[in-house]
């Protein structure tokens, strides 16, 4: 897989429209059972995201995803910075420049390893562990672009009927069950976006 | 934001909302006045109900102690940004830095008397989660 500096630009861009594009329904889930800032968070931290490009679409494919990390850190404000940054951060340190797919196999086991140990969190606990882990099953087991896509998107509604054990949801008890964790909604748009691109 | 310049181990508070974050900081200082380092931070970039990592090490810094810092947090997001805010410390203060498992408010007061008395930071962080276990 290589990705031009035009390809690496395109992607910042998908990743952050399916951010922005998507605040008003992450808002709304996170209404329904956390405290509602999820799709606003997510929307500061991809806006401040593509405020550093064009530059950081300059950078080689590690580096730039080790940016978005520190960037969605320091400004997304909820526990979804430190997560989501995290898992970019991780990713941009394990991927070599140039990476084929076995790269991005044990690159996104070690960024999974890494949000666990951030969240102290397992999937099954409605959190987007629960998208992350079953798309790198996917990702390892070698399938597609749309395979991964498609389980990102199944993955999400298999949180629905999930009991929140970790995050703002686990204080609702079994209220949480029957809402779509929204962490999990982010993590499989992002996921959609980045596969648009890469396929 | 406000500080002393006691060698005695510091501490921050960190909640979603500033005015809570100030007001027991207020608290602290009218248990112990200036005898410890002390700083708050709460809210997102945008001033919105949230915590931000940037806010977080800079109550660190303001609250620097060679003795150490403990950190008083309140909901999910306050501990991952604080741990994260840890993580980013240079090497040889990332290891006086340490969160309390301790309701914000009252876990505050309490390490602060802890502090204010010359304790260690292992005994301070070890009054504040003691007292309400």
């Amino acid at each position: 897989m290589s990705l031009d500096r035009a390809a690496r630009e395109k992607l910042v861009r998908a990743l952050a429209e399916s951010m922005i594009g998507h605040a008003d329904e992450l808002t709304s889930l996170d209404q329904a059972i956390g405290d509602g800032d999820h799709g606003l968070n997510m929307k500061r931290g991809f806006e401040a995201v593509l405020a550093t490009l064009p530059g950081l679409a300059d950078k080689s494919l590690p580096e730039m995803l080790k940016a978005i990390g520190m960037t969605l850190v320091m400004k997304v404000g909820g526990a979804s910075g430190p997560l989501v940054g995290t898992f970019f951060m991780e990713l941009g340190k394990a991927l070599p420049e140039q990476p084929v797919r076995a790269d991005l196999v044990t690159a996104t086991e070690k960024a999974i390893n890494a949000v666990k140990a951030r969240g102290r969190s397992e999937a099954g606990q409605k959190t987007l562990l629960d998208v992350l882990v079953p798309v790198q099953i996917v990702l390892a087991g070698g399938g597609d672009a749309r395979a991964i896509a498609a389980e990102a998107a199944q993955a999400a509604d298999r949180t629905t009927p999930m009991l929140a054990i970790r995050g703002r949801a686990s204080f609702l008890g079994e209220r949480s069950i029957g809402h779509m964790d929204p962490g999990s909604r982010s993590a499989s748009l992002l996921i959609g976006a980045a596969v648009a691109i890469l396929e | 934001m406000s500080n002393s310049n006691s060698a005695n181990v510091g501490i921050v508070i960190v909640s979603h909302s500033p005015k809570i974050a100030e007001g027991a900081a207020d608290m602290v200082r009218q248990m112990v006045g200036n005898a410890v380092p002390l700083a708050w931070t709460g809210g997102d970039i945008d001033g919105g109900l949230g915590t931000n990592v940037a806010g977080i090490l800079e109550a660190i810094e303001s609250a620097w102690s060679p003795a150490g810092v403990v950190i008083l947090v309140d909901l999910g997001g306050a501990e991952t940004n604080s741990e994260m805010a840890v993580e980013m410390l240079p090497e040889d203060r990332r290891a006086r830095v340490v969160i309390c498992n301790a309701p914000v408010v009252e876990g505050a007061v309490i390490a602060a008397t802890e502090s204010s008395g010359g304790s260690l930071l292992a005994a301070v962080k070890r009054s504040a989660e003691e007292f309400y276990a």
